[in-house]
């Protein structure tokens, strides 16, 4: 019987590097950087990935010294190396010798994309932002029912203002479905009348761990909610689409909260220096009052109540004799036209003119003033000054 | 139980009737008896307004829809 043949590990190893290094001697390589560590030596680990496979990369300081940035993870590279093969762990590299930056990421290029896209609709106006109601009765929450976002709106709640009532609709918030399960949520929350608010985010994570608050579902969902809408994705540096498009974007949940919550201390302060204000309003009205009432009783008329009625007889007594005085010059006044009427009247005294001559007739008591209207044959008077002498008529 | 949407809307009315009944009360020509009603309402208002935020307790609903996926 034969034995079977066998090589040892190291030897089948060496084999392969063998191999390996002999054949890709030079390769150039684009992918996404991700894992990237700047070690303290000075030298680069990173990992070159794709959709479909990813890429151990080595980068020693001689060589990376010679790059004009510093890798982020997410941005797209060319790497140009050779691949050798590390056999303690039975690995392969690539020892990158070159690197160039093609620019963004898939998911860069993604988020870019879809920001462009929503802009130009219009998603992201300011005309459409809503005011965020700054007394709000009921907040409607959308996030992971598990995560620490929730955790920390309740515990804001609570200390600031707990009159409050808080409303979750549960949703995932990372991974498959994320972006769905979001705007069910938001929807969801939606047919409830009495909701002033809702805050749509999660804590802080990777730009793959946020990457549902950058899908086009999730922006569409937030740009349709009736109710106005707080983005509170735990990053404060980068936005997010859902920034762009809610209503008001808070830093963090515990900021989102933070921002439409009263504080209960400053409430209750303000309720004390009310109530102060209100007691010493009501000493200084009744102080006022007090004043004028005051001033009014000890005043020297009201004090004396005998000098009212001398101030007032006197002031009788005065507007009698200016009546007295009023009436006498008045009186004088009639006397004085009457006389004189009475003179005019005596000047024109018919008997003045009869003394001089004249006779004037009168028949059936009235008097004759023309020739032909005296009636000869009646009987008529001749009136004298002195006396009047009764003529019978001529047929008598 | 009570409507926390009415709860904290009255609550708000409040606020705001205080804040309008110190400012009628720094008008020094106010008759006495408006002016004791005034004062009386305010007191009773603030105090009203801080016991309910002494007395609140957080309300927290979970909706259990089948939105909450896995």
């Amino acid at each position: 019987m034969q034995l079977p043949q066998y090589k040892s590990v190291s030897n089948l190893t060496l084999e392969i590097k063998a191999t390996l290094e002999m054949n890709f001697r030079r390769e150039t390589v684009i992918g996404e950087v991700s894992n990237f560590t700047a070690h303290g030596s000075g030298h680069w680990y990173f990992t070159v990935k794709d959709s479909g496979a990813a890429l151990s990369c080595t980068m020693w300081s001689n060589n990376n010294r010679k790059v004009g940035f510093v890798p982020k993870n997410g941005m797209q590279i060319i790497v140009t190396g050779s691949v050798s093969v590390y056999p303690p762990r039975g690995t392969y590299q690539l020892d990158v010798q070159e690197m160039k930056n093609v620019g963004v990421g898939d998911l860069q290029v993604a988020f870019e994309f879809l920001k462009e896209k929503l802009g130009k609709e219009g998603l992201f106006e300011t005309e459409r932002k809503r005011t965020i109601f700054s007394f709000p009765a009921k907040i409607g929450v959308v996030t992971s029912s598990t995560g620490a976002a929730w955790q920390d709106i309740i515990a804001v709640a609570k200390r600031r203002f707990p009159m409050v009532e808080l409303v979750l609709a549960p949703a995932r918030v990372q991974g498959e479905g994320a972006g769905e399960s979001i705007a069910a949520a938001i929807a969801e929350l939606n047919n409830y009348d009495d909701i002033d608010v809702l805050i749509v985010g999660r804590g802080g994570g990777s730009l793959e761990d946020l990457w549902a608050f950058n899908e086009e579902v999730t922006a569409r969902a937030i740009a349709s909610s009736r109710i106005p809408v707080i983005s509170a994705v735990g990053h404060e540096v980068d936005f997010t689409i859902s920034d762009f498009v809610a209503d008001l974007r808070a830093a963090t949940p515990t900021a989102a909260m933070e921002l439409v919550t009263q504080d209960q201390n400053e409430m209750s302060n303000f309720l004390l220096s009310s109530i102060s204000a209100l007691n010493s309003l009501i000493d200084k009205n009744l102080a006022s009052k007090r004043d004028l009432v005051n001033r009014f009783v000890t005043s020297p008329v009201v004090s004396t109540p005998v000098n009212i009625i001398r101030m007032n007889s006197q002031k009788l007594d005065l507007a009698v004799t200016q009546l007295d005085n009023n009436m006498s010059g008045l009186i004088k006044e009639l006397k004085n036209r009457i006389n004189s009427a009475f003179l005019h009247l005596k000047a024109n005294d018919h008997k003045r003119i009869l003394k001089k001559g004249f006779v004037f007739v009168t028949q059936d008591e009235k008097i004759v003033r023309i020739s032909t209207e005296l009636n000869t044959l009646k009987p008529f008077n001749l009136n004298f000054f002195d006396d009047k002498i009764l003529i019978k008529g001529s047929n008598e | 139980m009570s409507n926390p949407q009415n709860e904290v809307s009255h609550f708000k009315e409040k606020l705001k009737r205080i804040e309008e009944i110190t400012s009628f009360l720094e008008d020094q020509d106010l008759d006495l008896e408006q002016a004791i009603k005034l004062y009386e309402e305010g007191m009773k208002l603030s105090q009203e307004c801080l016991s309910s935020l002494q007395e609140a307790e957080l309300k927290i609903t979970e909706l259990k829809n089948s939105f909450k996926t896995n």
